[in-house]
């Protein structure tokens, strides 16, 4: 069994060194702009940042993604091909990518920087990793959630290039760069803007009852009552009515964190190369934390240990985790 | 070139008799140039209707339209894979691709790329039809300003490109099935409860505004999308093909109002009037291609 690489959240340049300091072999982070697909105000880096940023993770062996994983909207390409540029320039190790456009204008103009295949070009099978490989030369592809350990056993048998899956965080219930939901909803699109429900349309609006009503832009996402927790609205995590269902009903499904940490050993002896926790948009409590126990885990499991990791659910969305699509078809 | 206009997938499940009935309708009465066969959302579904195609085909060919299959848009599963490579194998019909899967078995061929394909920009666009694609039915929730970009790039490039202006408008693809789930089970016993819903499940919410569409995996709007005021400008663009997509109401009459539309021999305003006769379930929306929220109305009536 190889070791995998530890992929790890830095959507700030304090949750980098965070990441850094407690065991990524990897970090992956973007600019503060529409090219990447975790665009939220207060988070990503401008470009001194990121250079000072790249030059302390190379200084302690940690490995750089810049995400470029967006689709660039006709007539603005120019700002994804300056991000790539840029991120050439200041050296970091790899290209996380979605769009054809994009992934061709690297493999042309940087070849010599290794492209990862982004979670949002949702290649969901070893002819469409087959393809991306063939075309741009890919080296790793980041799976979409939607697949069993069986399945990412199978794929891994299958295709040229590395593989890199999900192990803990927000977990959407749509399939990643297959999602308008929100531009439904805002006019900002998670594909074009990298936004997903932004929290300039959000709105917590409370009765004399203490019932909460959470709202994206004219819509109610979900309704709780004064002894629940309102979380927030994302449109797939809300609940709605259908005349096929008694009341209202998580339809998509309810808030919750995908957390793997039990089939460690099984995605590890499938074939994958790469581990990846989400959470750009997280505290650096957070990043420590989940680094940390992640860091230990697989730690253990290369020494032939179990993987323990514990105290990891208070940081989960709605203090409850899954397996999502991983552990058995009956997800779906 | 004189616009065309076309036929989606049928996208809800279903019966096979209410599919042939449609079929020979649009065959025999719909100004359409093109439809599109296939089914592009759950594969589950797809034994019930298979042997109908070659007959369908048949029919719509001989009714003047030319017709294209469109490929799968989710695939995973083994059966899934390999129903793809068997469409990559036609040759007897033009195909829509959906998925890049079918990318890697149609290398040195010819292709349309489907709207649930990502192509959002010009070089994107520029690079696949260096693969081999020829058409380009573009993501809904496109600007009209981006369109514009892509429509210029398609007419140099020498594709035609396509934008769906009426219908329910496809939102997002998961791997899970949503009308299973409404009914307490999963996507392996659905026992096909989506077949109750022939222009999906509408999802409200909790204080009982319309506002999603569910269809197996896939989620709709609630609106649908009427781009009745935009045709104009669409055309000035230089947008070829116009996509209705296929719903219970009389698509024959929606057909022959685009037409009528397209061609300027009946004005936007009775246009508009006409379709609403039509008693159309669900509110009407335009936000996308006006880079608004897509499930706003905003109005285009020319003032005076």
């Amino acid at each position: 069994m190889n070791r995998p690489e530890l992929v790890c959240p830095a959507g700030t340049p304090s949750a980098m060194r965070t990441a850094v300091d407690a065991g990524a072999d990897a970090v992956y982070c973007g600019f503060q702009n529409a090219t990447n697909a975790r665009n939220f105000p207060g988070l990503n880096f401008t470009i001194p940042e990121l250079e000072k940023s790249v030059a302390h993770a190379h200084a302690g062996d940690t490995k750089v993604l810049l995400a470029v994983n967006t689709f660039p909207p006709a007539g603005k390409v120019n700002l994804w091909k300056e991000a790539v540029d840029e991120g050439a320039r200041i050296g970091v190790d790899a290209f996380i990518v979605a769009d054809i456009g994009v992934a061709d204008y690297i493999h042309k103009n940087h070849p010599e920087i290794r492209l990862h295949l982004s979670v949002q070009a949702a290649a969901s099978t070893p002819e469409a990793i087959k393809f991306y490989c063939r075309e741009f030369n890919v080296k790793r592809v980041v799976l979409p959630r939607i697949l069993t350990v069986p399945e990412i056993k199978n794929m891994a048998d299958e295709i040229p290039c590395e593989i890199e899956t999900f192990i803990f965080g927000n977990h959407g219930l749509m399939v990643e760069g297959r999602c308008s939901l929100t531009n439904y909803i805002t006019g900002l699109s998670t594909n074009m803007d990298g936004v997903c429900s932004p929290a300039a349309d959000v709105q917590y609006i409370k009765d004399d009852a203490g019932n909460m009503t959470t709202k994206l832009g004219e819509f109610t996402i979900d309704c709780f009552s004064c002894d629940e927790n309102a979380g927030y609205p994302t449109i797939c995590k809300g609940r709605y009515l259908t005349p096929a269902h008694d009341g209202a009903y998580y339809a998509f499904e309810e808030p919750i964190s995908l957390n793997l940490s039990t089939l460690l050993p099984d995605l590890m002896a499938a074939g994958v190369t790469a581990l990846k926790i989400e959470g750009r948009q997280r505290s650096r409590a957070y990043v420590k934390s989940v680094v940390s126990a992640y860091r230990k885990a697989v730690d253990s499991i290369m020494a032939g240990g179990e993987p323990e990791i514990s105290g990891l659910l208070a940081l989960t969305e709605g203090q409850k985790e899954t397996q999502g699509a991983f552990k058995s078809k009956t997800w779906r | 070139m004189k616009t065309q206009l076309t036929i989606a997938p049928i996208l809800f499940h279903w019966s096979p008799e209410q599919k042939l009935d449609f079929y020979a309708r649009i065959a025999d009465e719909a100004p359409v140039d093109v439809v599109y066969l296939g089914e592009v959302i759950c594969s589950k579904r797809t034994p019930f209707f298979e042997k109908h195609y070659d007959e369908v085909a048949e029919r719509l060919t001989r009714g003047g339209k030319k017709v294209v299959f469109s490929t799968l848009s989710e695939v995973m599963l083994k059966r899934e894979r390999n129903m793809v490579a068997g469409f990559c194998e036609l040759e007897d019909y033009e195909l829509e691709v959906n998925d890049s899967s079918a990318l890697w078995h149609l290398e040195g061929k010819s292709y349309r790329i489907g709207s649930l394909m990502n192509v959002y920009n010009e070089d994107t666009m520029t690079y696949l039809v260096g693969k081999g694609a020829t058409h380009f039915s573009l993501p809904s929730e496109m600007p009209g300003d981006s369109v514009a970009v892509l429509a210029a790039r398609a007419k140099e490039l020498g594709v035609t490109t396509e934008v769906q202006v009426f219908g329910r408008a496809s939102l997002a693809l998961s791997a899970r099935c949503y009308h299973a789930r409404a009914h307490g089970r999963i996507k392996d016993n659905c026992q096909f409860v989506c077949e109750q819903d022939p222009d999906g499940m509408p999802l409200n919410t909790v204080d009982k505004q319309e506002f999603l569409t569910v269809n197996g995996i896939q989620t709709l709007s609630q609106s649908y999308l009427n781009l009745l005021g935009d045709l104009a400008g669409m055309q000035e663009m230089g947008i070829t093909h116009y996509r209705l997509v296929p719903h219970t109401q009389d698509m024959v009459a929606v057909a022959n109002i685009f037409r009528n539309a397209l061609d300027g021999t009946v004005s936007v305003e009775e246009s508009m009037q006409d379709l609403s006769d039509l008693d159309i379930p669900a509110p009407f929306s335009n936000g996308f291609w006006h880079g608004q929220p897509g499930h706003q109305w905003i109005d285009q009536t020319p003032t005076t």
